[in-house]
């Protein structure tokens, strides 16, 4: 929870312009699901730099292990088998994780000033300190990433490790991942890269190869090079066209200035209809 | 009790109102507070954000559960009638304080009752809407579509609810006598000749 306030760009909860004058280049960590080994690394990489620890959990019949995400697993490979041709088994392994996406959900649905920030760098973090506990981050994700702890009642999501990235070094997966599927750098320098392993699948057979920058969210700063781009659901339900639910856009959209002005508005209707038409009040004299 | 006071509210009905009035005053800060930041500052009156976030819910309780005995206490004289139907009709004249052109109103008038029903509607409303969304005990047990559903009717409803309420209070600062009949449970022979005349000619054939 780094306190880098000259690069934040947005604040949960805020209405006037967050520091502007500072200019940082955008970045984003790029998922090579075709280059992923499932060997989970990361996952022990994000715990260590972290100083996070989850509780052992059982054994489920499957390779995901922790089961889900939790306030304290960041990430999580999700392990999916499938069989888009007969008698062909594919092992799709995806680092789960947030997407830090740039039109941020959570964000916008965050009623607790700075609880929620975005950098200038893209990176979507939270700031536990400003955290009320209540949840609408949740409902706010269209990508069902953050968790709520028992212990604290605060939200915890990966940070991109902020921390690291905000004095020059790559974050912790990143480092750790021993096959090259996880790189990081400038957005631009990662879309490039992402060209060039689409290519390379294409070349291998997967046609449908393609990068997974969802525009609905406005892209996001954690993309994936997939193997089927066309089916994003197959990696374990990653949303085909993920955007901010309607409901969450009403609810902290329009609905916010309309119903305070309308309950203002009615407020004052009542005190000008007292100096105007003024009360009611039995007259003294009129009784009988 | 002299012979031109009238006993309006009975000592456990204003006890009652009262609880449901404090209620909602908690309650109605503490749900702007984390609706626009305009009034996040709203939510120190329970003591900070978090601590609204975690008292808000269990005070809406309390309210629901309240108003389940102002139900209990006032539905009889709650049941709309054509007369209130027309009453609320003429709410010009209701504004412009022409009340000998409306219809003789008993112990509740038009709006006082359509106030009650919305209210009970509204707060049936909250209550579901508020489990679905309760942190950290209900909401994740739901879909998350049920949950965005759930925050979006939580506050639509206490919206009107709070819209519905600002016209309670300023009815009962406009009509003088009003709060007294809820603070003292008292109101004068002429202030019922005036609002509830029906109600009067009631208490007294009753009485005789």
């Amino acid at each position: 929870m780094p306190l880098q306030s000259l690069d934040i760009t947005r604040r949960s909860a805020t209405t006037t312009p967050s520091p502007g004058e500072r200019q940082t280049m955008e970045v984003a960590k790029l998922i090579d699901v075709s280059k992923c080994i499932g060997c989970k690394a990361c996952q022990v990489a994000c715990m260590e730099w972290n100083d996070t620890r989850d509780e052992i959990g059982t054994n489920t019949g499957v390779y995901d292990n922790p089961r889900d995400l939790t306030e304290a697993s960041w990430t999580v490979m999700r392990y999916s088998e499938v069989e888009l041709e007969p008698n062909r088994l594919e092992w799709l392994i995806r680092k789960d994780g947030c997407m830090h996406c740039a039109d941020p959900g959570c964000l916008k649905a965050c009623p607790a000033p700075g609880a929620i920030v975005q950098y200038g760098n893209g990176i979507v973090d939270f700031h536990e300190e400003n955290c009320i506990g209540c949840g609408y981050c949740i409902s706010g994700c269209p990508f069902d990433i953050p968790r709520i702890s028992k212990k604290d009642g605060k939200v915890y999501k990966c940070t991109l490790c902020s921390d690291r990235v905000a004095v020059g070094l790559e974050p912790a997966c990143i480092k750790t991942c021993p096959t090259g599927a996880l790189v990081f750098g400038s957005k631009e320098d990662m879309v490039r890269h992402a060209n060039e392993r689409i290519a390379d699948l294409n070349q291998r057979g997967y046609r449908n190869a393609g990068l997974y920058d969802p525009p609905g969210v406005g892209g996001t700063h954690v993309m994936y090079v997939l193997q089927h781009a066309d089916k994003p659901e197959i990696y374990h339900g990653l949303p085909k066209d993920p955007h901010i639910s309607p409901l969450v856009s009403l609810w902290k959209g329009v609905a916010k200035p309309i119903a305070s002005l309308g309950l203002g508005v009615m407020a004052l209707v009542g005190f000008f209809h007292y100096v105007t038409v003024g009360p009611n009040e039995v007259e003294e004299s009129g009784e009988e | 009790m002299s012979a031109d006071t009238i006993q309006r509210y009975s000592t456990q009905e204003r006890l009652n109102h009262w609880v449901v009035a404090i209620c909602f005053i908690l309650l109605a800060a503490s749900g702007l507070a984390l609706f626009h930041p305009a009034f996040f500052f709203l939510n120190n009156l329970l003591g900070g954000g978090t601590w609204a976030r975690i008292l808000h819910p269990f005070i809406g309780v309390v309210m629901f559960v309240s108003f389940l005995g102002l139900m209990a206490r006032l539905r009889a004289d709650n049941r709309i009638t054509a007369a209130d139907r027309q009453w609320m009709r003429q709410y010009r004249d209701v504004l412009a304080n022409r009340e000998d052109r409306l219809p003789e109103v008993g112990r509740f008038n038009g709006g006082q009752k359509y106030l009650f029903w919305l209210m009970a509607a509204l707060l049936l409303l909250l209550l579901v809407s508020g489990v679905l969304v309760w942190q950290p005990w209900f909401a994740p047990y739901f879909p998350v579509w049920a949950v965005r559903l759930a925050a979006v009717v939580h506050a639509v409803s206490a919206f009107l609810l709070i819209a519905g309420l600002i016209v309670h209070i300023y009815a009962a600062l406009w009509v003088k006598g009003s709060v007294r009949a809820m603070t003292r449970g008292t109101v004068s022979a002429p202030w019922v000749q005036k609002h509830h005349p029906a109600w009067l000619r009631q208490i007294k054939g009753g009485n005789k």
